[in-house]
């Protein structure tokens, strides 16, 4: 069912050899937003549920981006098809547990997604590669206003809109940039990181969200209040944190460099070698090598160009995204086509150039 | 001693006391050795003060108060952390106030308004007010002020029911 979605070449995050930025991989707003006269999904009958969800659908069919854009609803993909949106963040896992009457729609581009039904009626979001925070709120913003021409959301003059949790109450917004962040880890100081970021107010997650681990070295770091400032200030408190949490990582790797220079190449040129070699190989292994040879590109052995090209296989080689050409296949074949394609790639890189 | 300090929790004499700062406000609660020991405080890395008040065992609630448009209750909202509904934030607000004050910047929005929502909310509020000055205007027999407020008040409800239909209807 989702064929069409993959086979697209012109995806925002797995489109590779599109601009990329050290240190940050992406950034994303989210908004949650309730339709008034509707309550909750949780508490929503199957008939409301399929009324919002059939409202917010056609709302959307005619919105720029959306005209050949891809609508799914819930229960009619596989839980592979699932997990291959999961991987490429365009749905939630709370998602994937719903049933009929939630569903999600996907821009043509893939940067925007809709789902609905989820634990809000509406959630909003925009995905885009880099760390540009401004220019991504008026992308989001003036969509929300787009649909919320046609779609009477559920709004409070004093808390703003209403949301199924309270921590989403206010804005809605929730920005969450991706971040990698192998300086500091080898560092062993991403510890301090995190715990100075949960102390201001924002929360540091592995890949995945929620519970996720941090496969290679990347981080997600997200605002947690939402109500008492305008969405201006949110992200603009978050923006100066991680410009701080950016400085911190070029810092440690240069201070690590300085001092461990031979460690830090043997870590990198096993990880191509790996790479280049291995005939089997577990998504957790693939990231942490892919993770070195990001860094390897941001300290100039690599040309940019394959900096893209690793954020592409940060994502290609996720187990749905392996699994999905092959259809139903043990993990050991999995484990085996993900080192193949390592291979194919890597095979093509030039060699490392420590000399700059 | 005449002043000792109880549990938080469970009225027994507190032995554990814990100061934590959460969102740059001090948050100190009292506990005895058996619900510290409950809570997990004995374990100060893994322990957050703000997750303990979040679960709301120091709001004091009736449980049995549900919300009257969906039925959820105080009790669901502990369990869950998810209200119903948006008649919930009037239903159970009483509640909120300590919930939102550890959990965000402040209590009141000052982000974005959705036009036609905002545009709506304004128009009911406008007539509620005008309904209360002409029933006041009746009641002080002031006609020629109450037919004004009547006028007024019928322009009003057009206009919202000309809002509610366009939004329906793109």
């Amino acid at each position: 069912m989702i064929e069409n979605l993959i086979s697209k070449s012109n995806a925002q995050l797995t489109k590779g050899f599109l601009k990329s930025s050290p240190v940050v991989l992406s950034s994303r707003l989210r908004l949650a937003r309730n339709l008034n006269g509707f309550v909750f999904p949780s508490k929503a009958s199957s008939a409301d549920k399929s009324e919002i969800l059939n409202k917010v659908e056609k709302s959307l069919s005619d919105k720029p981006n959306f005209k050949k854009g891809f609508f799914y609803k819930i229960n009619t993909l596989s839980d592979l098809e699932k997990r291959l949106l999961v991987e490429r963040h365009l749905i939630s896992r709370e998602l994937c547990e719903m049933n009929e009457g939630s569903g999600v729609f996907i821009s043509s581009n893939q940067d925007f997604s809709v789902m609905i039904n989820e634990e809000d009626h509406i959630r909003l979001q925009c995905i885009k590669n880099g760390f540009n925070l401004n220019a991504l709120w008026k992308t989001v913003n003036r969509f929300d206003d787009l649909m919320e021409a046609s779609l009477p959301y559920s709004f409070s003059k004093e808390l703003g809109y209403l949301t199924a949790c309270p921590t989403n109450l206010g804005t809605g917004l929730r920005a969450s940039v991706m971040m990698h962040l192998p300086g500091l880890f080898i560092s062993e100081n991403i510890d301090k990181v995190i715990r100075a970021s949960n102390q201001l107010g924002l929360a540091v997650r592995g890949l995945f969200g929620e519970g996720s681990e941090a496969s290679g070295h990347i981080y997600q770091i997200s605002n947690q209040q939402t109500l008492g400032e305008t969405e201006g200030e949110i992200l603009s408190r978050l923006g100066g944190v991680l410009k701080n949490i950016i400085e911190h990582e070029l810092n440690a790797r240069q201070n690590y460099f300085a001092d461990k220079k031979v460690v830090l190449l043997d870590k990198i040129s096993r990880a191509l070698g790996i790479l280049r070699n291995a005939h089997v190989m577990s998504s957790e292994e693939a990231m942490d090598h892919l993770s070195y040879m990001r860094l390897a590109v941001d300290l100039g052995f690599l040309a940019d160009e394959y900096r893209a090209l690793v954020d592409y296989l940060f994502i290609q080689t996720q187990p749905g995204h392996i699994q999905f050409p092959e259809g139903s296949i043990s993990v050991e074949l999995r484990d085996e086509k993900r080192a193949q394609k390592l291979r194919e790639n890597f095979r093509k890189i030039p060699p490392l150039n420590f000399d700059n | 001693m005449s002043n000792k300090l109880t549990c938080s929790l469970c009225n027994q004499h507190a032995t554990v006391h814990l100061t934590q700062i959460i969102n740059n406000k001090i948050q100190k609660i009292d506990l005895c050795e058996s619900c510290a020991q409950k809570k997990g405080v004995t374990d100060p890395e893994g322990f957050s003060l703000a997750e303990m008040l979040s679960n709301s065992d120091f709001l004091g609630a009736e449980d049995s108060q549900a919300c009257n448009v969906c039925g959820q209750s105080i009790s669901d909202f502990r369990k869950s952390g998810r209200f119903g509904c948006s008649d919930c934030y009037v239903s159970l607000g009483n509640q909120l106030k300590p919930i939102l004050e550890e959990m965000h910047v402040g209590f009141k929005h000052t982000g974005k308004k959705p036009e036609k929502s905002f545009q709506q909310i304004s128009l009911s509020e406008t007539i509620e007010l005008l309904r209360v000055k002409l029933q006041k205007a009746i009641a002080m027999e002031a006609y020629e002020d109450a037919a004004h407020y009547r006028d007024e008040l019928e322009i009003m409800k057009n206009e919202l029911s000309k809002a509610k239909i366009n939004c329906s209807n793109d």
